[in-house]
Formats: C-alpha cells, structure tokens, sequence
C-alpha cells in the first residue's frame, strides 16, 4: 500500500512527547506462533487528512440527504450534566425511536455526536478521538449553554468556553438544561438542515482541519495521540 | 463520644477539639501524631470508614488544612481529624496501608494543591488534569478567572449584573 503520508514527520513532531502507551511500537505473538512487530501509529490508524464528502447531483442528493435526516444514530457519549436528558427521550414519555432517532455503542455506528454539557479538557480529548471515528456525514448537537460560552462554568480552569473553536457544531440548543422537548426540537432543526443540504459541518472540519487541531492542542497539552485517527 | 475525646486527648494531645453534635466531632493534632491517631482510631475504636480525606488552603496562615473524616459506623460517630501542614513545604506522611481509598484521596490532593504524601502508590499519574502545566488549580493563589480568558477562548459579548443593583433597576426604576 503507498501512503502519501510522511511518517518521519510525525515521529518528529511526537519525539519529545510522551507517546501514550498503547500507542508505542511492540512486538506480537501473531496466532500462528510468529512474532511480528506492530506500530501502532502506521498500522491502527488511518494516515490521511479528513476529506470533503462531495454532493452528488440533483436528485440523488436530495435523496441521500432525506435518508441521512430520516435515520439519525447518536453516539452513546455522554460528556456532562446533559446527559440526563438522554435517558427520557429514549423510554416511551419522549420515544426518540418515532422521529429515527436511535442510540449506537460506538462511535464507527453513529452519525450525530450529542456533546451533553460541560467539556472538561480531559473529556474534551475523547471526544475528539470519538469524533473523528465515527463515518461522514456526521453532526454534532452543543447541548446547554455550556457549549455556547461556559455557561455556568465560564470561568472554570478545567472547562472549555466555546464548542465550536474544536468541534464544527451543526445545531446548538440552548438552556440548563433543556428539556428533552427542547432536545426533540434540535433533532427537528437538524432534520431541516440536512434536508436543505445544510448540514455542512463536517466538510468545513476538514475545509479547516489545521484551525481546529492547533486549537485542540493549545489546550490539550499532553498531546499524546495520532493526528490522523480514524 | 465525651469519654473518647478525652481519651485522644490525653494520649495524642489533640487540642481545638470542636463538638458539633452529639456524635460528631472535629479535634486538630500536631502533623507527627496524626497518623499515630488515625491507626489508634481505625484499630481500637472502631472508626473503620474513611468518609473522606479534604484540603482547606488557609493562605493568611500559610498552611493547608488537612482533614481526615472518619466514620464509626457502629455508634454513628464521625470524627474529624485536622492536621495543619506547612504550605510552602506541603509534605505530609502517607497512610495508604490502613484504606484503600485513601491512596485515591492522595493522588488528587497532590494533583490539585500539590500536597506531597511520599511513598503512596500511583502518586504522580495525573488524575483529572491531563498535561496540568500550571500551580495546582485549588491553591488560592491560582486565579482560575485569569486562566479560563487566556486559555479557552472566551465567547465576547457576556456581561454580568451585580444582582442588587439589577433587581433594584428593575424593580424600583423611579426611585
């Protein structure tokens, strides 16, 4: 396989960095007794940039886009408070199911990322990994005023400000908290976005992939995973 | 409760002894014997729960206030042990070996006002703040306002109201 990428410069750009652990080169028994060497970095991972999702022509855009709003799974993350909100709309008083709404475990099933609240710096990294992971086109939902400007931790030292200085967030919904209404109506808002072709944000994600990572890591500063995860 | 005080009293000198309620109590002990107290408490007097192990930082007198909480979950009684440490030496002996949950109370005590426990497991691994690069975040003297503006990017456009004055506008606009 030939890879456009430049391995070294990674290496470089890691080499006075703690390199988490599970990320390190080591070697493997393989299931038939031989032991190869794994590298993480080059092996598990993905080695290229985030690519724009072009639209197809006319009609089946159109198409795409009804059934990409028809079928929304969120990813099962929650990051704050927010989270508590989920629970109801699943169980029958709020029933997301009627609106193809549905949860995922993971993040590779999932196309619309909920970030619930409050991001301490420590969340905020493995929302990024789980962000990355999960298939174009996807959506992010800023749940709280907590996304929008710090909400009530505006002035929190462990506690990002603004969402989308990070993270490319389709639809915010504001309040502490929002009711699971409110949350029903930013799935409806969302729906709308995509079926005008709108939901855009992760195309501008990568439009602007080098904008948010030097944000990304001006706050986490034990930067000590791939670039390129997915 | 009475009598057990007393009895600490004469055999660590713990002074400043506070009796909140009939079964709770706070009493201060030198940094040498509280150790000595914590283990006499846990193996004779039947105080076998850590409730929890606390930080206050007392930045005027330069010290850190430890407190060990202690629960006797026989009689109900809950008693508080403060241990004033130096604050510019913030060391203070580990006591790991007695709970297991005491080395978790360490570990973010010395991540969030950097109060050293030599010796207790894990110490060093950062806890909640990954790559934590400035003072610890509970010290009084880290201006945490200061932090958030020149780190997370604040949303321009937020204002706040000194409530009094507010409600008062509002309430009460002629006068």
């Amino acid at each position: 396989m030939e890879k456009d990428f430049d391995k070294k410069a990674l290496t470089d750009m890691y080499k006075d960095k703690f390199l988490a652990p599970e990320n390190e080169k080591r070697q493997v028994t393989a299931p038939d007794g031989s032991i190869i060497e794994i590298d993480p970095l080059d092996d598990y991972f993905c080695q290229e940039r985030p690519k724009e999702l072009k639209p197809r022509k006319g009609a089946v855009e159109k198409f795409l886009n009804w059934a990409r709003a028809e079928s929304l799974w969120v990813l099962g993350f929650g990051t704050g408070c927010g989270s508590i909100e989920i629970p109801p709309l699943v169980t029958p008083r709020f029933d997301m199911f009627r609106y193809g709404v549905q949860m995922r475990p993971t993040p590779r099933q999932s196309n619309v990322f909920i970030i619930s609240g409050y991001l301490s710096v420590k969340t905020l990294k493995r929302a990024i990994r789980s962000y990355e992971q999960m298939p174009s086109p996807k959506y992010i939902i800023g749940l709280g005023s907590c996304t929008i400007n710090g909400g009530m931790y505006w002035d929190s030292y462990n506690t990002i400000n603004r969402l989308d200085h990070y993270l490319p967030v389709d639809v915010y919904i504001a309040g502490c908290m929002p009711r699971p209404e409110a949350l029903l109506a930013g799935f409806g808002k969302l729906k709308e976005l995509i079926k005008e072709g709108k939901g855009e944000k992760a195309n501008e994600y990568a439009r602007n992939f080098d904008w948010y990572k030097a944000n990304q890591k001006k706050i986490i500063k034990d930067w000590n995973m791939p670039d390129f995860n997915w | 409760m009475i009598d057990l005080l007393k009895d600490i009293e004469n055999r660590f000198q713990t002074f400043d002894t506070v009796h909140q309620q009939k079964r709770q109590a706070f009493t201060t002990v030198d940094k040498g014997r509280a150790i000595a107290l914590v283990t006499w408490l846990k193996e004779n007097s039947g105080f076998t729960t850590l409730t929890l192990l606390t930080a206050v930082d007392w930045i005027e007198d330069g010290v850190f206030q430890l407190t060990y909480l202690l629960n006797n979950p026989d009689k109900g009684f809950e008693l508080g042990i403060r241990v004033m440490i130096d604050r510019e030496e913030a060391t203070m002996e580990s006591s790991h070996h007695l709970w297991k949950n005491m080395m978790t109370y360490q570990r973010e005590l010395k991540e969030m006002f950097g109060i050293d426990f030599p010796g207790s497991p894990r110490l060093n691994e950062s806890f909640i703040l990954e790559g934590w690069d400035d003072i610890p975040p509970y010290r009084r003297d880290f201006d945490t306002k200061e932090y958030s503006t020149t780190t997370y990017f604040p949303r321009p456009g937020r204002k706040t109201n000194d409530p009094t004055e507010y409600m008062k506008s509002k309430m009460y606009p002629n006068t």
